[in-house]
């Protein structure tokens, strides 16, 4: 069952990320065009020998999405689809054009996420800025359960939910706020060293996160990524393209991809998270375990997700990941090393294609391009991506050649 | 505002009675909620709505110090809350007249209807039983 590890990452592209925007505006398409150059670029491929495509929304079009960026790009693929799998979208896409790949339907599949909200406005036609924005991931479209029943009592957006999921982990297990401060000062070591990352320039202390204001308890600010421009794009090719092009192919080995729910309100279990199945299937795919990944990206929209996707992944016991993240480096010299750019909590969330960070950090140490935060001997890589309110959740697990 | 649809019309005309109304699926043995066509997982063609309670457990809440958005800038701080009511279903409700410093996750909790007369709606808060 499963992949056979026979598609590779050949390139990638991640831009750095911004607070504000820089230079001219562009839209989404316009950022998909160059994302793909440069993804492509990178690979060492010509772009007439991609032949797929996957893509998340863009903002000029809100229906067929894939065929408006294959005919923007002047592409003719024989895959092309749209994920809409929030921040797991990134990792859901690298197994889709793996799977297409393997299936022999095309050869090399651009994946990517562009990150730079602020495009061109014109006032004769005004931007739909659709229910993301006013309600946070949530639809307020008539006949949306999330419109009808969470909604109107305040539960939208993310800081909130993913609050209580907290709240309930202390109640359940205890809860030390200094372990959960480390996530975030470990990680943000691996940001000061990664050029382009949000944090590059500022270092923290356990202190510091703790003096940051509560903005739902028991999160304080900086346990919450700080939103961001940017974008990134992944090329996926065949076993024949990959060891032609110009880096260490990165094989995908093995995936998990679990959608139980829209929000964690309905879940029978919101700590035991989808993550349980995905990261075993992921690991079962590629006939390995958690203990033989030299590094891993985990998905760190907050510092409960990635304390639970330790504990759900079988990288410690449920209940001691405070304990795991209190006994190891997480950073790039440790014994332990997450987030080797600086998670999204050190190098920033552009929206979707923060899950694509993770997939690039993840390809960058396996290809051994991370300069200064290179893990030696790296040749194993869990990612996870997670999307909704840990509702959406899916594993890669990554090979160098 | 939440805006009632053509299935779930009797839960929120059972709310403006100051009731409660789910959905039950004989074959699931179990209570429904949201309101759906379907019994959610087996999709079997047997819902029936039945009374319950309302009484509940606290499942877990956050204190909300920023607006969870722009529309709810006047609701700070803002005790958001997952509830289970005894009969099984879990909902999202907000907690109101309690001691913040009292809130534990599995507290027994009770129903408060807030009327909405402007827009003929109820809405469904909780507040901590008194023992």
């Amino acid at each position: 069952m499963g992949l056979r590890g026979e598609a590779a990452i050949a390139g990638f592209f991640e831009l750095p990320a911004a607070r504000r925007p820089t230079g001219q505006p562009e839209f989404i398409l316009e950022q998909w065009a160059r994302l793909a150059a440069a993804a492509v670029a990178d690979a060492g491929l010509d772009v007439t020998q991609v032949d797929g495509l996957v893509t998340c929304g863009v903002m000029e079009s809100q229906i067929f999405v894939p065929s408006t960026v294959t005919e923007y790009l002047g592409l003719h693929v024989n895959y092309a689809e749209i994920v809409d799998l929030g921040g797991a979208s990134a990792a859901a896409m690298v197994w889709r054009a793996a799977a297409a790949i393997e299936l022999g339907i095309c050869q090399a599949v651009v994946c990517a996420i562009p990150g730079n909200y602020f495009t061109p406005t014109s006032d004769q036609r005004p931007r739909d800025l659709g229910d993301a924005l006013y309600f946070g991931a949530s639809s307020f479209r008539y006949g949306s359960p999330q419109a009808e029943f969470e909604i109107p009592y305040g539960y939208l957006g993310q800081n909130g939910p993913y609050a209580q999921v907290a709240q309930m982990y202390a109640a359940a297990y205890g809860y030390d706020e200094r372990a959960m401060a480390k996530i975030v000062v470990d990680q943000r070591v691996n940001a000061n060293d990664t050029p382009g990352a949000v944090f590059c320039d500022k270092p923290v202390t356990i202190d510091d996160v703790l003096a940051s204001p509560v903005i739902a308890s028991p999160l304080h600010m900086l346990e919450i990524v700080m939103p961001c421009m940017g974008g990134s794009a992944v090329v996926i090719t065949s076993c024949e393209l990959a060891r032609r092009g110009r880096n260490r192919p990165v094989w995908i080995k093995g995936f998990g991809e679990r959608v139980p729910y829209k929000s964690p309100v309905y879940a029978e279990n919101p700590l035991q998270t989808p993550m349980v199945t995905v990261a075993n299937t992921a690991f079962g795919m590629a006939g390995v375990g958690p203990t033989d990944m030299d590094m891993v990206s985990i998905y760190d929209c907050y510092t409960i997700t990635a304390l639970l996707t330790l504990e759900d992944a079988g990288f410690c016991d449920k209940g001691k990941g405070m304990q795991f993240v209190t006994d190891h480096d997480l950073t790039f010299r440790g014994d332990f090393p997450m987030n080797t750019a600086g998670g999204q909590l050190g190098y920033g969330q552009p929206g979707n294609a923060g899950g694509m960070h993770h997939v690039c950090d993840a390809a960058r140490q396996l290809m051994g391009r991370a300069g200064t935060t290179q893990i030696a001997d790296c040749n194993r890589a869990f990612v996870s991506g997670n999307g909704g309110v840990l509702s959406e959740q899916e594993a890669l697990v990554l090979e160098g050649d | 505002m939440p805006l009632a649809t053509p299935t779930s019309r009797p839960y929120w005309d059972g709310l403006r009675r100051h009731e409660i109304w789910l959905q039950y699926s004989p074959s699931l043995d179990g209570y429904v909620f949201y309101p759906r066509v379907l019994a959610p997982g087996t999709l079997a063609d047997d819902l029936q709505w039945r009374q319950i309670s309302g009484k509940g457990t606290l499942v877990s809440f956050t204190i909300a110090q920023r607006p969870v958005a722009p529309q709810f800038a006047d609701a700070v701080p803002h005790i958001l809350a997952v509830v289970q009511w005894d009969e099984g279903p879990r909902f999202a409700t907000e907690l109101v007249n309690v001691d913040p410093a009292a809130i534990a996750v599995g507290m027994w909790v009770v129903p408060v209807f807030v009327d909405y007369p402007d827009d003929d709606v109820t809405l469904l808060h909780y507040t901590a039983a008194t023992p």
